[in-house]
């Protein structure tokens, strides 16, 4: 069973939803990378999204543009990065996900990338710009080795729905809001419907996380209680560490994902 | 190819998108397939190219240039001498109309040396309809013109200050807005680059050129040219004049531009320098680095720097259909100021990419052969730039 699956029956055995947290790493360095994994997991974060850059994020807002942007003029490279999991996985054996752009992959080879990552300890991708008809290599190199985790929106017809979730393993990422990471929009009709729509259609065969603009306590209790599994959490976390000096970070992180964490317990 | 199954030129192409873009694509798609072939979309789009655009637009002979390189014969494609100086009105037009038959009232636009942005104001207003269009806050600058030619056409240019500041990152907010928009956007995009379908509609626009030059070399000299040649940035205006002539003998020569040359890195040369990867919804040849992020390109032309290419450019070039050479910003100059010289015709930078190869290839080739150099765009836009890069290099 992957460290994902097994999360989320943990969970569902203490009742409990999970928070899951993204953050860039090499934003704003290596070091505070390292100090806000410490903090998302002393606060209780799930599992941990980890981005890693690319020049060109289309689907991320102003936040994660600028964090990518910031990661890549520190230095942020691929083999550097695999070191950095490797110390995570020694601090930790919360789920940990690999958040980047298809290019990021398909440059290495998915094969080649997807053996190194899981190596070091990723446990899943998510690639925004993935969509399942171009999927095919993808999939073939991360069967047995690591979750594949797609995305579907508000507007993705039921019979996509279905595709998708055929591939997807890990969790299914409903992005609550027509828009970019980071918007913020409010909790909108049309994204409550979705939830509702998905759940009855995939009928807990796979857990449903939200995210896109999801920052606050509230904005996860509201989602929490129309019945998803999982919120994500990303803007925010990035949003703090660009205002935080290095030695605080570690226990303003903790504090902010304890505020959240509560939230997903029933 | 004439459709390519699932968006795919043999390898390149296909649809690398986020989920929420997926049904606008879909439904772009169903819709380019229902109205291209739709009698009275046909009808009411040649009556715009006709009598708005100016098509058809003439074959030139270059009488002087031809006489002072000594070589083969060269014919210009007169697409400078468009409504709005350039080839891309023959697919703004396109889209507009296809845009306004699909009901969406905002049309978004990205736009390289303002020529699409500007192209796409003219078609908006002429057929009642409010754009924005996206322009690197570099390229605002060095085609400040353009900037207030869309203004003054009613169009919103929104300049973008993020990554290189130019074509690349205008079309990624683009594709940014399209995502939060898309119920009621319309994204005109004008390259043959992005997601399927729009690399097989912007090239079938773009057609136009080469179907018009296959028929008035026919009657020119009753055959086809022996070589075209046109300049490839993202490659819309290169695509419409090739693709017609894809399975003729004819030679097919597209141009890149080498910036301050391929060694410096300073350059815009996907094609000839690049390596396979996936930007903007496809899978095509880039300029990237060995961790696979895209890189800065340089050209001396808003419009051809950028560090992809239209997937069918790719694989014209793997299947070798297609040569693609590159021109120097200071093999481009020469060629600016020779054809403005020689015949009184300023091109734009963009263009003179291409004018610049066929003074090499026209060399080579037999007096008694025939060369069509595209001339995609007009210069005015660009004298400024041209000025400003003759005062700091003293040439002349």
């Amino acid at each position: 069973m992957s460290r994902i699956k097994e999360k989320f029956s943990e969970l569902a055995a203490k009742k409990e939803k999970a928070l899951i947290s993204y953050i860039m790493v090499g934003f704003p360095n290596e070091r505070a990378t390292l100090s806000a994994v410490k903090g998302l997991v002393k606060g209780g974060a799930d599992i941990i999204e980890l981005g890693f850059p690319f020049s060109d994020p289309l689907a991320d807002g102003p936040v994660i543009q600028n964090a990518s942007t910031v990661s890549l003029e520190k230095g942020t490279k691929i083999k550097k990065f695999f070191q950095l999991v490797k110390k995570i996985r020694k601090l930790t054996d919360t789920p940990l996900v690999l958040m980047t752009y298809t290019n990021i992959l398909y440059n290495k080879g998915y094969s080649n990338f997807i053996s190194e990552a899981k190596k070091a300890g990723i446990d899943g991708f998510i690639l925004p710009d993935m969509s399942i008809e171009e999927s095919k290599e993808y999939l073939k190199a991360a069967k047995g080795n690591t979750d594949t985790i797609f995305l579907i929106s508000p507007n993705t017809t039921k019979k996509r729905v279905k595709e998708i979730t055929k591939v997807t393993s890990g969790f299914l990422y409903l992005v609550a809001v027509y828009g970019t990471t980071g918007i913020k929009t409010g909790i909108k009709n049309y994204t409550l419907k979705a939830i509702k729509d998905v759940k009855k259609q995939t009928q807990g065969k796979i857990p449903i996380g939200v995210g896109f603009g999801v920052s606050t306590p509230e904005d996860v209790k509201k989602y929490i209680s129309v019945g998803v599994d999982a919120v994500i959490v990303g803007s925010a976390f990035l949003k703090l560490l660009e205002k935080t000096s290095q030695n605080q970070i570690e226990r303003k992180i903790t504090s902010f994902t304890k505020s959240l964490k509560k939230q997903t317990k029933i | 190819m004439k459709y390519p199954k699932g968006g795919r030129f043999g390898e390149f192409g296909g649809k690398y998108i986020p989920e929420t873009l997926v049904p606008a694509v879909q439904e772009l798609e169903e819709n380019y397939l229902k109205f291209k072939n739709d009698k009275i979309f046909k009808k009411e789009l040649d009556y715009y190219l006709k009598q708005y655009a100016g098509r058809p637009t003439p074959l030139y002979f270059a009488k002087n240039l031809t006489e002072k390189i000594g070589g083969a014969k060269i014919y210009l494609k007169r697409e400078d001498l468009l409504h709005g100086g350039a080839h891309k009105i023959n697919n703004t037009l396109g889209q507009a109309l296809l845009a306004k038959k699909m009901n969406k009232k905002r049309i978004i636009a990205e736009t390289g040396a303002g020529q699409h942005g500007v192209a796409t104001a003219m078609a908006c207003a002429a057929l009642g309809m409010k754009s924005e269009v996206y322009m690197g806050y570099k390229d605002t600058i060095r085609q400040k013109l353009n900037v207030f030619r869309m203004n003054m056409l009613g169009a919103k240019v929104h300049p973008v200050k993020l990554g290189s500041k130019t074509l690349k990152d205008a079309i990624n907010e683009a594709i940014r807005d399209w995502i939060t928009n898309v119920e009621n956007t319309y994204y005109l995009l004008g390259s043959a680059v992005g997601p399927h379908p729009y690399p097989v509609m912007v090239r079938d626009f773009q057609s136009v050129i080469g179907e018009e030059i296959k028929s008035q070399m026919k009657k020119l000299l009753n055959k086809n040219p022996d070589c075209v040649i046109a300049c490839v940035g993202g490659g819309s205006n290169a695509i419409g004049t090739f693709y017609p002539l894809i399975d003729s003998s004819t030679e097919i020569i597209g141009v890149e531009a080498a910036g301050k040359g391929i060694k410096s890195g300073l350059h815009s040369a996907t094609l000839s320098a690049g390596s396979k990867g996936v930007l903007h919804g496809m899978m095509t040849y880039l300029l990237q680095d060995k961790e696979g992020q895209i890189t800065e390109t340089h050209s001396i032309s808003a419009g051809l720097d950028y560090p992809g290419v239209g997937p069918e450019h790719s694989y014209l070039k793997d299947n070798k259909r297609v040569k693609y050479h590159s021109a120097t910003d200071s093999e481009v100059i020469d060629a600016f100021l020779l054809l403005t010289r020689t015949e009184g015709i300023i091109p734009a930078l963009e263009s003179a990419h291409a004018i610049a190869d066929a003074v090499k290839v026209a060399s080579n080739h037999k007096k008694s052969e025939s060369i069509v150099v595209t001339l995609s765009g007009r210069g005015d836009k660009d004298v400024e730039e041209v000025q400003n890069y003759l005062d700091k290099n003293v040439k002349n």
